[in-house]
């Protein structure tokens, strides 16, 4: 018997349960549903959950524990068909399935939030770990404290994270520092200025570009921005001659973030309370004055928010890079040369390559990890910046 | 009570259509200087429409429209030649609900001057910032602590920040929206008191559903049902000895 078998036949008896208790019950009090502790279909679904749910955690904790994989599914079977017929029996005209439903469905809730927080817990794990092995390979000073990445396969591979976290930080400053203004401007003009009929055609039309796939972004940067930049900007200041550069990565994700920017930006200014701007007007202010001065502080922690949450966007990225800013480790200052990011090189790392044993790939996990603790960082600013507004003025 | 007599703000045929809704209905009405003068009446009956055209507040509501003259010192505040911005430095206003910025307290009643540019210097914006202060009966609970925000002040404690708010601005008339609404009976007596010593300097109009209040802090009364004025006279007059048969039933509590 296989696992997929057995949790088949887990949910047939699932369905017998569901079935067969409320007729039991309502067989037990002569067909008189008035006379049951609870409604027939809470009979039914409480059964149905209680053959459910033990399985599947055994299937669960089986799998986990290494349980042999012949043996598993008879255990599975077993314990349903067991659960089946008690669920069956206990299903008696006094039994108030009614709260035992409750109990059970809310057992399925905390399960479905355990396995998005246990996934989470098990990607850092398998990062810690993977990282872990790099580090017996490769002193971790080089990697923090290095200059030069040049890996190769001979076995002197040079690992700095550095030039790459450069290029990173690089190329989100520049995207942050074109969607930021431009996102928080078209919002304050769609959520102050715009007329509701404007409103409702520039929103979704902004909003469509969050829709775009960013490899369409990495097209766009590849073939026109890039190009475009070089043959205008780059050659003619004789400061580069390449297409990919910084500075195309950066305008094209910059473009990509600006919905991001404008949409929260537009909902958090709209909360902020008619009340306040009234006040303002009372006072003798401009319209102008008044979003500069109430209400843009006013949503300002918000607006933070949503500028950080672009952030760790733009760190996380990598299509845009990939086609946008080429793949050549550097630390330059000049915007119009090509560089790479953190992202690029853990992906370029991990394909071709299958040993998962040498530092060169496993240092990819170290990348990821660093890049991980790096976005968990600007989230727990985020947050707290939030928070401590929140508290202050509410 | 000479002073009493000079007519500071002066309606004509004022109508007001929210859509197709309307709001007032051929209001004429003299508001003296040096006084204040209550709005009474049953709730939506243009109490706070009429309010606001008085400060051309209106006009930040897109469906909102004014017809007729509304007079200030004998020039029509709706004349294509007179800015509203400008003129709502000169009328101030109140609202119902405390509205503090989210901002320091002093930073709240500096607000207005340094968006008028009232002051040459700091120090003589800390002056501006604490006669207001003083003025608003606030100052001695707040001098210690100027630069806390002035959110994390009480109800009552923030209705009279923004009356110093609007004090600061060193407004001409001084508009009310049911100031007392959220306050306790104590913050209460604190308002009306303040709003007794403000009509020294300042024409001011109050909407209040408290027919108490209008009695205690009035001179001049207005009576407001389904957007017509009804009755406006002597607030004495008004409470011992109404003319129309509906200011009657509504001081006397039979419509409401
Ligand atoms: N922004 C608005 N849009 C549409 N109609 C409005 C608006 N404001 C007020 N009205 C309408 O105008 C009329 C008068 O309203 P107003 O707010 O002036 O009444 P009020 O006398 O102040 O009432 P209350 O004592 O309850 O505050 C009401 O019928 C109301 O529905
Ligand atoms: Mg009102």
């Amino acid at each position: 018997m296989s696992l997929s078998m057995s949790v088949l036949i887990v949910i047939a008896l699932s369905i017998v349960g569901y079935v067969l208790a409320p007729r039991r019950a309502l067989r037990l009090v002569g067909g008189d549903r008035r006379k049951l502790a609870s409604l027939p279909k809470q009979y039914g679904l409480s059964a149905g959950l209680s053959v459910f749910l033990p399985a599947m955690l055994i299937a669960l904790l089986g799998g986990i524990g290494g349980v042999a994989g012949s043996v598993l599914p008879v255990i599975i079977v077993a314990v349903a068909i067991g659960a089946c017929c008690l669920a069956i029996l206990k299903s008696r005209p006094d039994f108030i399935a009614r709260n035992s439903a409750e109990t059970l469905i809310k057992a399925v809730l905390i399960a479905a939030s355990g396995v998005a927080i246990l996934t989470t817990i098990g990607i850092v794990m398998s990062l810690v770990f993977e990282t872990a092995n790099f580090f017996r390979d490769y002193s971790w000073t080089d990697f923090f404290f290095s200059t030069t990445w040049s890996p190769n396969f001979r076995g002197d591979s040079a690992l700095g994270i550095l030039p790459l976290l450069w290029g990173t930080l690089y190329i989100s400053f520049i995207a942050l520092a074109f969607a930021v203004p431009i996102g928080l401007f078209a919002a304050i003009y769609l959520s102050e200025y715009a007329s509701p009929r404007m409103r409702s055609v520039a929103k979704p039309a902004i909003e469509i570009l969050a829709g775009i796939p960013t490899i369409v972004y990495g097209l766009f940067a590849l073939i026109t921005v890039g190009p475009f930049l070089r043959d205008y900007f780059a050659a003619p200041l004789g400061l580069e001659q390449s297409a990919s550069s910084v500075m195309t990565a950066g305008l094209v994700m910059g473009v990509m973030l600006i919905p991001f920017v404008s949409s929260l930006s537009d909902d958090i200014i709209n909360a902020v309370p008619q009340a306040m701007r009234d006040g303002s007007f009372g006072l003798g202010a401009t319209k102008s004055e008044t979003i500069r001065q109430v209400v843009i502080p006013a949503a300002l922690p918000g607006i933070v928010g949503a500028v950080l949450l672009a952030a760790s966007r733009a760190i996380g990225e990598t299509m845009i890079v990939v086609l946008g800013a080429g793949a050549a480790a550097s630390m330059s200052l000049n915007p119009f040369e090509a560089m790479t990011t953190v992202t690029v090189k853990i992906v370029s790392q991990l394909t071709g390559d299958t040993d998962f044993a040498s530092p060169e790939t496993l240092v990819a996990f170290a990348l990821a990890l660093t890049l991980f603790v790096i976005t968990l960082g600007l989230n727990v600013v985020a947050l707290f910046i939030v928070r401590k507004y929140r508290e202050q003025y509410e | 009570m000479s002073t009493e007599d000079t007519i500071k703000i002066s309606a004509k045929n004022v109508q007001v259509h929210y859509d197709d809704t309307h709001a007032i209905k051929d209001v004429n009405v003299e508001i003296a200087d040096k006084a204040v003068t209550a709005f009474i009446g049953p709730s939506g009956c243009g109490k706070s429409t009429f309010l606001r055209c008085i400060n051309r507040m209106n006009d930040t509501i897109d469906i909102c429209r004014v017809t007729g003259e509304i007079l200030i010192d004998g020039e029509d505040i709706y004349d294509k030649r007179v800015d509203p911005v400008q003129l709502r430095a000169k009328v101030g206003m109140v609202f119902q609900k405390p509205n503090p910025f989210p901002k320091s307290i002093y930073d709240n009643v500096a607000y207005g001057p340094r968006i008028h540019g009232l002051a040459n210097s700091k120090s003589e914006l800390d002056d501006i910032v604490e006669n207001a202060l003083r003025r608003s009966a606030i100052w001695d609970e707040v001098k210690d602590r100027l630069q806390a925000p002035g959110t994390g002040l009480s109800g009552g404690q923030q209705q009279r920040l923004c009356i110093a708010r609007a004090v600061a601005t060193e407004p001409q008339v001084l508009l009310m929206d049911e100031p007392c609404s959220s306050l306790d009976p104590i913050a209460t007596v604190q308002v009306e008191e303040l709003i007794d010593d403000l009509r020294k300097s300042y024409c001011v109009v109050i909407v209040t559903h408290s027919m108490h209040q209008a009695a205690r802090v009035s001179q001049k009364t207005a009576f407001f049902h389904l957007g017509n004025l009804v009755e406006f006279g002597d607030t004495d007059k008004i409470f011992t000895n109404p003319e129309d048969p509906r200011t009657e039933s509504y001081i006397s509590g039979r419509i409401g």
